[in-house]
C-alpha cells in the first residue's frame, strides 16, 4: 500500500516535469514527434531505475560508513554517467533490436537532470531500497506520459495558426503551463 | 580588453542563456516564486561557473581529451557542493526552499556548455570574463521572472508591499503552471522586441 502511494506520488500528483521542472530540456527537445516521444520516455525509465538502484546501494554502503556524505554529488554524477555506458554496452552486446531503439538516446540521458534528482530525492526522503526503486519506476514512467502527452499536442499544433512571437518554445511553455495546471488535479487522490 | 568587454556583455541580452538560448531552464522555472530566492540561485550557479571555468581554463592543457567530461563534471561538482554547503550554513532558511535544486546546479547544461564551449578552448582572462557575463545574465534572467511571479502571487517586492492593499493576489502566478506561462510570455516578448531591433538595424 505504501509503495503504491510513492508510485503514484512520483507518476502523478508530483510528476517531475509539471511539478518539480526536471527534465524540461529533454522535454521540449524531443516532444515533436509521438514516436520518438515513446522511445526517450522508455529509455529515461530504464535509466532511471538502474541509476537509482545503484546510488541507493553506493550511498548506504559506502559513502553512509565511511562518513563521506559530502561526497554525494560528485559520486552520484560519477556513477550515473558510468551506469549509462556500462548499460549502453550491455544492451548492444545482448540485444541488437533494443539498442537500435534505445542507442541514439541512451548517451543523451546522462546530462537529464531528472536522473540525478531521482537519486537525491531517494537519500533525501529516507526511502528504503524497495521504495527507492519505485519511486524511480515513478518518476520515469511519469516523465514518459508528459513527453508523449505533450508531442501529440505540439503534432496538431503545426496545422495550428500561432502568432509568430509565440512560435517554437514560448507556446510550448504555455501549454505545458495548462497541462501543469491539469496534473494539478491529482493533487487529491492520495 | 575591449574583446574582453564584448565577451562580458554578450551573456546579458544576445547570447542571454534563459531568454535567447534556452540551456539551464530547471532552475528558472523553479525556484523563481521569490525574488530572494531567484537572486541566491543566481548567485550560487555564477558562483560555479566563474570558478569551474577558471580552472577548467587553466588545467586544460593537462587534461587528456578523452576523459575531460568526467574531470570538468569533477570539478563542476566540488564548487556545487561548496556552494551547497555555504548556502546550509549561512541561509538555513533559503537552503530548505532551494534544496534539491541546488545539488542540481552540477547537472544544469548552462555550466558544462560554457566550459566545454569556451572555457576549454580560451586563455583565462576570456574565460572568467564569458563566465561572469553568462553568470550575471542567467541572474537577471531569474530576477526579472521572479519579479513578476511574485508581484503577481503575492503582490510584493522582495518582501515589500507592491500592490495596493485591495490587490488580489493572483494564486496561479506561484504554483508551477504559472512559471511555465511567464517564462512563455517573456520568450515572446522578447522575441518581439528583438525583431523590431533587426528591422531596424537593416532600415
Amino acid at each position: 500500500m505504501n509503495l503504491l502511494v510513492v508510485f503514484l506520488g512520483a507518476a502523478l500528483v508530483n510528476n517531475y516535469v509539471f511539478t518539480k521542472f526536471l527534465g524540461i530540456c529533454p522535454f521540449f527537445g524531443v516532444s515533436k514527434r509521438t514516436n520518438t516521444a515513446l522511445g526517450m520516455g522508455a529509455a529515461v525509465t530504464f535509466v532511471i531505475v538502474f541509476a537509482g538502484a545503484v546510488t541507493w546501494t553506493v550511498y548506504h554502503l559506502l559513502l553512509e560508513p565511511l562518513k563521506i556524505v559530502f561526497m554525494q554529488q560528485a559520486t552520484f554524477i560519477l556513477v550515473i554517467a558510468a551506469s549509462v555506458q556500462l548499460l549502453e554496452m550491455i544492451i548492444q552486446k545482448t540485444n541488437k533490436k533494443l539498442f537500435d531503439a534505445f542507442g541514439i538516446y541512451l548517451a543523451l540521458i546522462t546530462t537529464n537532470c531528472i536522473i540525478l534528482a531521482v537519486a537525491i530525492v531517494n537519500v533525501m526522503e529516507q526511502y528504503n531500497f524497495l521504495e527507492a526503486v519505485v519511486n524511480s519506476l515513478g518518476a520515469g514512467i511519469g516523465f514518459a506520459l508528459a513527453l508523449i502527452l505533450m508531442s501529440g499536442i505540439r503534432e496538431r499544433m503545426e496545422q495550428s495558426p500561432v502568432p509568430r512571437c509565440l512560435k517554437g518554445v514560448p507556446i510550448a511553455l504555455i501549454i505545458t503551463g495548462l497541462l501543469a495546471l491539469a496534473f494539478s488535479g491529482f493533487g487529491g487522490i492520495i | 580588453m575591449k574583446q574582453a568587454t564584448i565577451e562580458l556583455i554578450k551573456g546579458l541580452w544576445k547570447e542571454n542563456p534563459t531568454f535567447r538560448m534556452l540551456i539551464g531552464m530547471c532552475a528558472p522555472l523553479a525556484i523563481t516564486n521569490m525574488v530572494f530566492n531567484g537572486i541566491m540561485m543566481g548567485l550560487a550557479t555564477t558562483f560555479v561557473l566563474v570558478l569551474s571555468g577558471l580552472v577548467v581554463s587553466l588545467i586544460k592543457n593537462i587534461v587528456p581529451h578523452k576523459v575531460r567530461i568526467p574531470v570538468f563534471v569533477v570539478i563542476i561538482a566540488t564548487f556545487v557542493t561548496v556552494a551547497d554547503y555555504y548556502i546550509a550554513a549561512y541561509y538555513p532558511d533559503t537552503h530548505r526552499v532551494l534544496g534539491l535544486y541546488l545539488p542540481l546546479i552540477v547537472v544544469n547544461c548552462l555550466i558544462l556548455a560554457r566550459i566545454e564551449a569556451f572555457a576549454s578552448k580560451m586563455p583565462v582572462f576570456k574565460s572568467f570574463m564569458d563566465a561572469l557575463g553568462m553568470g550575471i545574465g542567467f541572474t537577471l534572467a531569474l530576477v526579472i521572472i521572479s519579479s513578476v511571479r511574485e508581484i503577481l502571487g503575492f503582490g510584493t517586492w522582495l518582501g515589500i508591499k507592491a500592490m495596493p492593499a485591495s490587490y488580489q493576489p493572483m494564486s496561479i502566478m506561484i504554483q508551477p503552471a504559472g512559471a511555465f506561462i511567464t517564462l512563455g510570455l517573456i520568450i515572446a516578448l522578447i522575441n518581439i522586441i528583438s525583431r523590431k531591433k533587426t528591422s531596424g538595424d537593416s532600415a
